[in-house]
């Protein structure tokens, strides 16, 4: 490799040859977006390229006109300039996307956020051999093995049988964990009604409308009577719990989906009762696996933990190094 | 195993007592013979493995994970225990080994062979377990859970009053076999067969004043409380303990006061610290508790000696049956003259009508004095806390006007709620300074008023804490009672209270009229802390 196909700037990842971004921080002419995720999807860019998921999302949060001009990406290969590029599922959340990078005789895959379990409300990451691999690395720390998400949701649907009069509050961000809970817990045979704080409500019927069934979805709404959700599963973004919203419930269970709830902590922490430890992202035996399955010539390696993975790519023999993106806060997962 | 990691995990996140009561009740009754024996033994602190040195614990991880990824997750995560337990890859699938099975492999290692034998039980079992064993070997199991709440519990699981599992509890070892068969109707109860064993306390029933006037003092002997330990001094054929008042051996902390024993029987008394010929405040017995052993400097210092308020066992009489009238008079035989320095007896205070001893009460001759203590004089010992005929009848509390300047969420279910307060009261220079911390004592509806204070009058956010508007003119002023006052180093005021708590809500007073340093300073002259 001469030149590389792709290179840092303070806007975020930029390919030369194709004049564009990859989920930029800043505003820029040309963005191609891997995913609806606020540090990887930001409003204001003059052309926007990114799955059709993707793009109605970022439409439902920052509203119709978040970009002058936008391409919806299908499978198919795009020639931008002297590039070509190509949108690969990534299992992170619903539209969620690798974005494939073709210049010369080289490939570049920008793997966004992924992981590699199975997850109902999304497509499945899909492998693709490259010559670089940008992987993230926010559980990228050897701790981080993401037990089965069933078991988890088994963990939240005993709890409600034991603890019949609590309210079992239960944190999950708006985009992708609210509605993967809600259907772990419908595959897991749980068909009550399922209370939302108001902010998850246009994201969940949107994964409706993309064929994600949520079963029966009620507003947790302010005039309800304080026992009237005793025994039930409400979801709220986390944000919502050092609210008044979060008060009116009697005798909360205070439960969190994510994968931070891995370690002991960050579980104590946020004052979580019920620890779910249900992840978007790959955890450290996804990362290492992605890394040996892809075959990849050089890792570059962003947001999260990077100093352990490119260490451990390092103990492998493989190229690996850090590319130090700003602007990409801790995942909200 | 897993039933075990579950139950520790649960008792660490969950907030509220009760709560946790029930988890350990639910263990039980759920966990077959003997791992429930040995999961009480470990909530107890009765279990005892051999001890694993963290760097032997290091070392085993060492020949498995790369130093620099460990570093790196150590680091992050921040315990050495939890960050094995993660990192450990085991060779195959996990097992849910009993907990019984781990703890006799452990107990059967020879010295040099426990690491080994973690090391193989770390293959064994899943990520959860093998911070529970982790916990295990380093003897800090952390909870939040103590000894007597496990008993509690087990009292609860078996319907019997928690004073019978007192009673029973240093003739037993674990797995505690005979105990829960008895508890679970399938055998009677054991008997106490240990030397030197525990009885189960008697306490006393709060009274007030009102209260008293229905009641004959002719029928009551009065003493003063003391702001000590409960304990019970035991000597029986050779074995001398000292338990506190849930039965807890103490021993270990208080050679000096066992050197006292010179009878055969049981004494209830206080534990106290002596201090210039007179008895030393609380804070001075707080450098004597929870130790393990105690260095001579410590001994001298603070010397610790009992005041006897009742005897229940006199040699080989059981004497619980008898009236307080007997008990005391044989009380008083065997204290008589033996080293008065180490143990001496609780004066009775002459008494003929309530308003007089009410006086009394108000002018105690030691500000290491709480009350005074009513006894009937035929009553009889007995466990726990009947209603009639002991009372205890406490000095008002000390209660001071503060004002509000810090608030701090609370933790689970007061997450949601600025619930921990910091209130200060003014210095001669006119400036507000923090004397002390409360989280307790409002109600659910004062709590809401305070919350809702507190995000009105935000003026700064630190993380969890923010200050509020504290100004002469505008702020909230907290009636704040406690119990006493000590001198603190620690605290940039030179004064800390004990047990604070929000006794009313002051939204009839401005600041300007709350409390000031100086007479907190007096107060710590006038009880001569
Ligand atoms: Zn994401
Ligand atoms: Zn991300």
């Amino acid at each position: 490799m001469t030149s590389p196909p792709l290179l840092p700037r303070v806007e975020g990842l930029y390919c030369p040859a194709g004049d564009f971004f990859i989920d930029p921080v800043r505003p820029v002419e040309r963005a191609l977006v891997t995913h609806g995720h606020a540090d990887h999807a930001r409003a204001g860019h003059r052309a926007v390229l990114a799955t059709a998921e993707t793009l109605d999302i970022m439409a439902i949060r920052y509203g119709p006109d978040f970009a002058r001009e936008t391409q919806a990406a299908d499978s198919a290969w795009i020639t931008l300039g002297e590039s070509r590029v190509r949108f690969v599922p990534a299992g992170h959340i619903l539209g969620s996307a690798q974005i494939v990078v073709e210049v010369g005789g080289t490939r570049v895959v920008a793997g966004g956020d992924f992981k590699r379990g199975s997850d109902p409300t999304c497509a499945e990451f899909e492998l693709v051999p490259c010559d670089v691999f940008i992987s993230e690395a926010t559980f990228g720390l050897p701790v981080f093995r993401h037990p089965p998400a069933r078991d988890e949701i088994g963990k939240l649907i005993a709890s409600l049988g034991v603890n019949v009069h609590r309210t079992h509050l239960v944190g999950a961000y708006a985009l992708g964990k609210a509605q993967r809970v809600i259907r772990l817990l419908r595959d897991a045979g749980y068909d009550a009604p399922i209370f939302l704080h108001g902010s998850l409500q246009r994201l969940c019927d949107y994964y409706q409308s993309r064929g994600v069934a949520l079963g029966r979805l009620l507003p947790a709404t302010v005039d309800a009577p304080r026992d009237g959700f005793a025994g039930r599963v409400v979801i709220g973004p986390p944000t919502s719990f050092g609210t008044p919203w979060a008060r009116r419930f009697a005798d909360p269970m205070i439960a969190f989906a994510s994968g931070w709830m891995g370690v002991r902590p960050r579980i104590r922490q946020r004052g979580v009762e019920l620890p779910l430890v249900i992840s978007d992202h790959s955890d450290w035996p996804e990362l290492t696996q992605t890394i040996e399955d892809v075959g990849a010539e050089q890792i570059w390696v962003t947001h999260g933990q990077e100093e352990a993975l490119v260490r451990w790519c390092e103990l492998q023999g493989i190229r690996a190094r850090p590319l130090n993106l700003v602007g990409y806060e801790e995942e909200p997962e | 195993m897993k039933a075990f990691a579950r139950l520790l995990d649960q008792l660490i996140l969950t907030p509220s007592r009760n709560e946790k009561v029930a988890l350990v009740r639910r263990y039980l009754g759920t966990t077959p013979d003997p791992d429930r024996g040995y999961a009480l033994a470990a909530l107890t602190g009765d279990l005892h493995l051999p001890a694993v040195k963290p760097a032997v614990l290091r070392a085993l991880v060492a020949e498995r994970v790369d130093e620099v990824l460990f570093r790196l997750s150590y680091d992050y995560v921040g315990d050495l225990a939890e960050t094995i337990s993660l990192i450990w890859e085991a060779a195959g699938a996990s097992e849910d080994l009993p907990l019984s099975v781990v703890v006799e492999r452990l107990t059967s290692a020879s010295r040099g062979a426990a690491a080994a034998v973690v090391g193989d039980l770390l293959d064994r079992l899943d990520p959860s377990s093998r911070y529970a064993l982790l916990k295990l070997v380093t003897g800090n199991l952390r909870t939040g859970f103590s000894a007597r709440l496990a008993k509690v519990a087990l009292a609860e699981h078996g319907g019997v009053p928690v004073t019978e599992i007192e009673e029973l509890w240093h003739g037993l070892v674990a797995p505690y076999g005979a105990l829960f068969a008895w508890l679970d109707g399938r055998a009677s109860k054991p008997v106490n067969l240990a030397r030197g064993p525990f009885r189960p306390v008697m306490l006393a029933t709060p009274v007030s004043e009102s209260e008293l006037a229905a009641l004959d003092p002719a029928a009551f002997a009065a003493e003063w409380k003391w702001d000590g330990i409960r304990v019970q001094v035991v000597s029986d054929r050779g074995v001398r303990r000292l338990y506190s008042r849930s039965g807890d051996d103490i021993s270990a902390a208080f050679p000096d006061a066992l050197d006292a024993i010179e009878f055969e029987g049981s004494i209830d008394g206080e534990l106290l610290v002596r201090h210039e010929g007179g008895v030393a405040p609380f804070a001075a017995l707080q450098q004597r508790l929870n130790r393990k052993t105690v260095g001579k400097a410590t001994l001298a210092d603070y010397p610790a000696f009992i005041r006897a308020y009742d005897l229940l066992v006199d040699a080989d009489d059981d004497l619980r049956h008898l009236p307080f009238r007997d008990r005391r008079a044989r009380l008083e035989s065997i204290i008589t003259g033996k080293s008065p320095d180490r143990l001496d007896l609780s004066p009775l205070i002459p008494f003929e009508a309530w308003d007089e001893l009410a006086t009394r009460r108000e002018a105690p001759p030691s500000p290491v004095i709480e009350g005074v203590m009513l006894k009937r004089w035929d009553s009889a010992y007995l466990a726990g806390r009947p209603k009639g005929p002991w009372f205890k009848w406490k000095r008002d509390p000390f209660v001071i006007d503060a004002v509000l300047m810090y608030a701090q969420r609370g933790h689970g279910r007061r997450s949601s709620f600025y619930s921990d307060y910091t209130f200060g009261v003014w210095t001669g220079e006119g400036a507000l300074t923090p004397v002390g911390k409360a989280y307790f004592g409002f109600t659910d509806e004062e709590l809401l008023q305070i919350d809702r204070y507190v995000r009105d009058n935000t003026v700064e956010r630190f993380g969890p804490v923010r200050a509020v508007r504290a100004e002469p003119g505008h702020g909230l002023v907290l009636e704040v009672a406690f119990e006493g006052l000590n001198r603190s180093r620690r605290h940039k005021s030179g004064v800390a209270m004990r047990f604070p708590r929000i006794s009313r809500l002051r939204w009839d007073k401005r600041p300007a009229e709350a409390d000031r340093l100086e007479a907190l300073e007096s107060l710590l002259e006038t009880t001569g802390a």
